[in-house]
Formats: C-alpha cells, sequence, structure tokens
C-alpha cells in the first residue's frame, strides 16, 4: 500500500535529479521559457563562456517590451525600448533557442503561447523570469516563476536547486452567477487567503466549479496564484486539456500522444491525499468583483462600499489600507458602483484570452465607450482569431483602440501607460502603486466588468447591463 | 559571491506590509545593464518627488537610516514581480540582510542567489524589532549566519531558520551554478532514466 500522493508530490518526485539530506533538491526542467526581460541571464551566460545546454527545451518570445502599435522594434515608444527588443533577437540568435520573435505568428504573451503552442504540458516542471508562470499550472504541469540567476542556471543546466513547497488545496463549489467568471473567482480566493497567504505553498485548485471551468477560465485562475503569494497554482488535467493539446506544434504526436495521456491520466492527486492546508470556498452567490485598493487582495463585490481602514485588525493593516486609498484617491464608505472612471485597459497574461475577448465584446456590441479602452490580444494567435469571428470590429465600432499583441499596459515597459492620477479598470492581475504608470490607479477586474465600465464610464455591475440585477 | 558571516549594522524600519517589488523597483529601471549600479532606483518612486528631489519621509531618506544595511520590513514583503532587479537595487544600496514575518517566495529566492540574507522571524518579534528602532533610530543589528542568530538592539537574540544548503553557500560566498556545474553527469543520467521510462517525454528532448 503506497502512500496517497498529491498531483505536486507525483511531479516533485519525477524531477528530483538529486535530493539532499537538508530537504532541497536538484529539480529537473522540463521546459523553460524567457522573455525580453530575461536580458540579464543572457549576459551572465555569456559572460561565464557558457552556452545554452539544451536548446530545443528553451524557448522565448518578444512580449513585455514589444509595441502594440506595429510590429517592427522601430515601432516601439523609444530608441531605448527598441534596444531592448534588439538585444533579445541577438540572444535567440546566438543561443539558438526556439524564439518567437515579434513579427511572428506564433508571438504573444510567454503564458498566451506556451498553451496555445503546446509547449505547456502536464507533468512537466515548468520555469520562466515571470512571476505569473503560475498560469500553466492550469493544464497540471508545476510551473513557476524565477528570478535572473535562476534562469542562468537552467540555461546551463537544465536544473533548479528548490526547496520543496507545501500544498494547499483550495475547493471551489457552488455554480457562478451570469456576469460572474474565472476572474472574479480568483479575486474572491486572494481577498480570502491574503496576498501572502499561500507564501510557500503550491496551490492545487480543485472542486466541482473548478472542474466546470473551461481551460482558458482555467489559466487566469492559476494566473493569480502568485498574487496569493503561491509558488505555483495548479488543476488536475482531464481529457478537455489532451484534446486542446493534440496536434499543437510541440506536443507529442501519434502513438507518443497516447502515452503521453495514459501517463498524464495518473497525475491527479490520490482519493485521500494529504495537503498541508485545505481552504473550501462556495461561489453560489458570488458577485463581479472589483478591487478598491493597490494590493490584489483588496477585492470587494462591486455592491459594496470602499472599506473604512478604522476596521480593520493590525496598526499596520490600518496604515497601509489608509495610504492605498490615499494613493486611490478614494475615501472610506464611497459606494464602488458609479465611481468615475478615467480609462480602460482589457489585455494581459490574466485576462487576453479568446473567450476574454468574446466576454467583453458581448458586454460593448451596440455601445459606444464612454472613455479610452485598449484592447490587446494576449498573442497574435487571439488576435487572428478574434479578427475571423468579428470581435475587432465590435471593439473598433465601440471607439476601442484595437492593438497588436503584447503585455502593455499591464506593466507598461512598452510605453503604454496610464497617466498620473488616471483611474484605470484593467482586466490585468496587479494593482501596485505605479503598476501602469507612476500615479496611475488599478481597479483590477473581469473583462466583462472591464468592458462595463467602458460603456458607462463608472465602476459598474456588469449584471445590469446583462439584464441581471 | 560575496560571502556573509557576521554583520552588526544600521536597521531601517519598514512598516507598511505587502511592499511589492514594483515599489523596490519600477518596472521602467529593469530595461538598464547591472554594471551602471541599481541603487539610485531603490524605492524610486517612494524615496524621490516628480522633480528629482528627495522625499523626507521616507525612511532611507532620513539619518540615520541613509547608512542602514539592514532592512526590517513586514509581512510578505517583496511579493509579486519575479524581477532581480529588486534585489540588485538593495544590495547596490548596501543594504546586506532583509528581516520579516514573511518573503515573497521569487524574492527570497533571488536573494539568496545575491548574497543577500533574509531572516524569516515571528511577526510580533519583528514588530517588536520595528518598533525599537523607531523609539531609538539609529541601533545595530547583529547578525551571526553560522550560529543563525540575530540580536536586537536592546540585546535580545532572536534564533532564525535558514536551510543548511542556502546557509553554506552564502557562509562560503559559493557559486551555485558553479557547483551545479560539477554535476553535468549526475544530470545526463536523470535524463536518460527520465527518456526511458517514459517515451513520450524523449519528444520533449530531443536533439543536443
Amino acid at each position: 500500500m503506497t502512500t496517497p500522493r498529491t498531483m505536486f508530490d507525483k511531479i516533485w518526485d519525477a524531477h528530483v535529479v538529486q535530493a539532499r539530506a537538508d530537504g532541497t533538491a536538484l529539480l529537473y526542467v522540463d521546459r523553460h521559457m524567457a522573455h525580453e526581460g530575461s536580458h540579464h541571464a543572457f549576459r551572465d551566460l555569456a559572460a561565464r563562456g557558457l552556452g545554452v545546454r539544451r536548446p530545443r527545451q528553451n524557448f522565448a518570445t518578444a512580449d513585455h517590451y514589444v509595441p502594440t502599435t506595429g510590429r517592427r522594434a522601430a515601432d516601439a515608444a523609444s530608441p531605448e525600448i527598441a534596444g531592448m527588443i534588439e538585444t533579445f533577437d541577438r540572444n535567440m540568435a546566438v543561443t539558438g533557442i526556439t524564439a518567437f520573435p515579434l513579427g511572428d505568428p506564433r508571438q504573444g504573451i510567454v503564458h498566451v503561447i506556451g498553451p496555445e503552442l503546446g509547449i505547456t504540458l502536464p507533468g512537466l516542471v515548468i520555469a520562466c523570469g515571470d512571476s505569473h508562470t503560475s498560469t500553466h499550472g492550469a493544464f497540471g504541469a508545476f510551473a513557476f516563476g524565477i528570478g535572473q540567476s535562476e534562469m542562468t542556471h537552467v540555461l546551463a543546466t537544465q536544473t533548479l536547486w528548490q526547496t520543496r513547497p507545501k500544498t494547499m488545496r483550495i475547493s471551489v463549489t457552488g455554480r457562478l452567477a451570469a456576469g460572474v467568471s474565472a476572474k472574479d473567482v480568483i479575486l474572491a480566493i486572494i481577498a480570502r487567503v491574503g496576498a501572502g497567504g499561500a507564501v510557500e505553498h503550491v496551490i492545487e485548485y480543485a472542486g466541482a466549479t473548478i472542474r466546470a471551468q473551461g481551460l482558458e477560465a482555467r489559466l487566469t485562475i492559476c494566473n493569480m496564484s502568485i498574487e496569493a503569494g503561491a509558488r505555483a497554482g495548479m488543476i488536475a488535467p482531464d481529457d478537455a486539456v489532451y484534446t486542446y493539446l493534440e496536434g499543437r506544434d510541440f506536443a507529442p504526436r501519434g502513438a507518443l500522444f497516447a502515452q503521453a495521456v495514459a501517463a498524464w491520466r495518473h497525475l491527479p492527486s490520490d482519493p485521500g491525499a494529504a495537503f498541508d492546508r485545505e481552504v473550501a470556498l462556495d461561489v453560489a452567490g458570488l458577485a463581479p468583483m472589483v478591487t478598491w485598493g493597490t494590493s490584489p487582495e483588496d477585492g470587494v463585490a462591486i455592491t459594496e462600499r470602499v472599506p473604512d481602514p478604522d476596521t480593520l485588525a493590525g496598526a499596520d493593516e490600518r496604515e497601509s489600507a489608509r495610504r492605498a486609498l490615499d494613493y486611490m484617491g478614494l475615501v472610506p464608505g464611497t459606494p464602488l458602483e458609479g465611481l468615475a472612471i478615467d480609462r480602460v485597459f482589457i489585455g494581459s497574461c490574466t485576462n487576453a484570452r479568446l473567450s476574454d475577448l468574446r466576454a467583453a465584446a458581448a458586454v460593448l456590441r451596440g455601445s459606444r465607450a464612454r472613455v479610452p479602452v485598449l484592447v490587446v490580444p494576449g498573442s497574435t494567435a487571439v488576435k487572428r482569431q478574434a479578427e475571423a469571428e468579428g470581435l475587432d470590429r465590435v471593439f473598433i465600432a465601440a471607439g476601442c483602440d484595437w492593438r497588436e499583441a503584447g503585455c502593455s499596459m499591464c506593466v507598461g515597459m512598452n510605453g503604454d501607460l496610464v497617466a498620473a492620477g488616471e483611474r484605470c479598470v484593467s482586466t490585468s492581475n496587479r494593482n501596485f502603486p505605479g503598476r501602469q504608470g507612476k500615479g496611475a490607479r488599478t481597479h483590477l477586474a473581469s473583462p466583462a466588468m472591464a468592458a462595463a465600465a467602458a460603456v458607462t464610464g463608472r465602476l459598474t455591475d456588469v449584471r445590469r447591463l446583462l439584464g441581471g440585477a | 559571491m560575496r560571502p556573509f558571516t557576521t554583520l552588526a549594522a544600521v536597521a531601517a524600519p519598514m512598516d507598511a506590509v505587502n511592499v511589492d517589488t514594483d515599489q523596490i523597483i519600477p518596472a521602467r529601471f529593469l530595461k538598464y545593464p547591472r554594471s551602471g549600479g541599481y541603487g539610485g532606483f531603490l524605492f524610486h518612486d517612494l524615496r524621490f518627488g516628480d522633480d528629482g528631489s528627495e522625499r523626507p519621509d521616507f525612511v532611507l531618506n532620513q539619518e540615520p537610516f541613509r547608512a542602514a544595511q539592514i532592512l526590517v520590513a513586514n509581512t510578505n514583503f517583496a511579493c509579486g514581480s519575479s524581477r532581480e532587479g529588486a534585489v540588485y537595487a538593495l544590495a547596490d544600496f548596501g543594504i546586506r540582510a532583509v528581516v520579516a514575518p514573511s518573503f515573497g517566495d521569487i524574492f527570497h529566492a533571488n536573494c539568496l542567489k545575491n548574497g543577500l540574507l533574509p531572516i524569516r522571524l515571528p511577526a510580533a518579534t519583528v514588530a517588536a524589532l520595528r518598533a525599537a528602532l523607531h523609539a531609538a533610530p539609529g541601533g545595530r543589528i547583529a547578525i551571526d549566519l553560522a550560529q543563525r542568530q540575530l540580536t536586537a538592539p536592546g540585546g535580545s537574540s532572536h534564533d532564525f531558520e535558514i536551510d543548511p544548503h542556502w546557509q553554506r553557500m552564502l557562509l562560503e560566498g559559493l557559486d551555485e551554478l558553479g557547483l551545479t556545474l560539477t554535476q553535468l553527469a549526475e544530470i545526463e543520467a536523470f535524463e536518460a532514466g527520465y527518456r526511458a521510462a517514459r517515451p513520450w517525454r524523449a519528444t520533449l528532448m530531443p536533439g543536443p
């Protein structure tokens, strides 16, 4: 009788090259992904006189710094930013890594193209120099963000020294109401667990609600695991994953694919497997969520009011909340619904896949946006698919700015910025001060909620526009 | 990597919870090479006004904290983005250790690769340290990594835990990658077994 294991245990155990008595392990990395922001690692590698040990297990794309107005480095917002894209192209040429540069039809945000191209597979250890690498766990992988030093280590050895994280299962039950989506679920989870609540843990999302989510919704949920502090997020793979992956560019083919699926079916956590921590959440009554502050844990229902810091436990928490409200230009007790906004961003590795664009377009169809709206597809492939079904026409007719794929206004590194003092409803993942631009005020929300805010120019309960609420 | 053995230095308190790495270094500075130094970027938008002048209310702009080599922070310090620039900025400013109840996981790992010591202590202990530093600015904290011990300005001692692997790397200033490169044979043996056990995995590692 073997001890029941979690999915995380199974993946970890299969990748241990060397286990040390003190608990750290040298872990094998199946696939590593890089982007233009990874330049320190490539410089470090070159300075050490090292090459990429397994080029075919490394992939890269241009996403963080790329212009969304054109597809040439020359379209970049500044010569310095163009230089980042040129440096990326040079690094790729030297290292022999499979790259999807600016202009490539497979280019896009690394966490969008990984699944699209079948680079992301169940059971793999995946690392990338970006904290939202947790996204890939939606297909049953152990995927986590790393820094530049660790990137150099992976490039040179295809391994990483890791301390084994603890496990946390978050079981979600209850049927989601109309107008409520995966983004609302993950914002509710982060509000419950806290921005640091899952530090040193890997989260497995489970329960009937999670199982009922489409693959893109699962990617959205795993994407924001890091916003609860988790090392990674994961969801057990199922037939939906296998069907999606079959025939993708970098997935196994033919008989090997069948063998892979047979192996993947053993991945889900065994009945009775023990997790270090269990959290349960019923989302049956969940309303669309929006954040009021400067941490992703500051999510509340759109029907609520700006909270009063004085009601919080802990002096440091109260002071942090006061600073957040001051930065956000908000007064305690103000109803969130109806708050005037200046701008909307629909994009990012959290919410820029086809289903996200469809949800936003469904709200915007036949309406006119009252504020500037930037719509940035998560990948060039998503852009093509959206255009094939006419979503671009909906956005353009509503007065939105329909752009090329990249990280764009989620992090502003390419120059797509929110001006100081502007209030932006964003489908991205972080409302940190200055994240979307110095002094920018970010309210995180779902694509449908962002579109609703665009239509009215105010924070709006999207259920009103859908004929509900 | 510069070894970390012992340190006795001025410590600066930072009370906010969930300080994210976007605060520690705004994204716009990440395109610069390390060679130019990252110290000037540290907490840039909290440290400097729009005209580039120092904000007097920010702790690292105040005496005696300008000379701080230790930061005593709060829960979930350096959460968010994986940017190692956050560690470069702290290190280049002169910070050699950060004490907090908890850290963002990726930041914690990045610290260890750069000779910056992250020390986790219970929240009440860290709160008391911050209170002591506020009450008597300029108080020095002593750290002995070999003994895994931190001594507060008032003289009280606190044991902290650190994974023995990383403790040794820091104490001896070892280069982790250099060490792993001596174990490539073991990695290759693992790869061979890995391919054989699940043939489809061979498609993950074609070619060289």
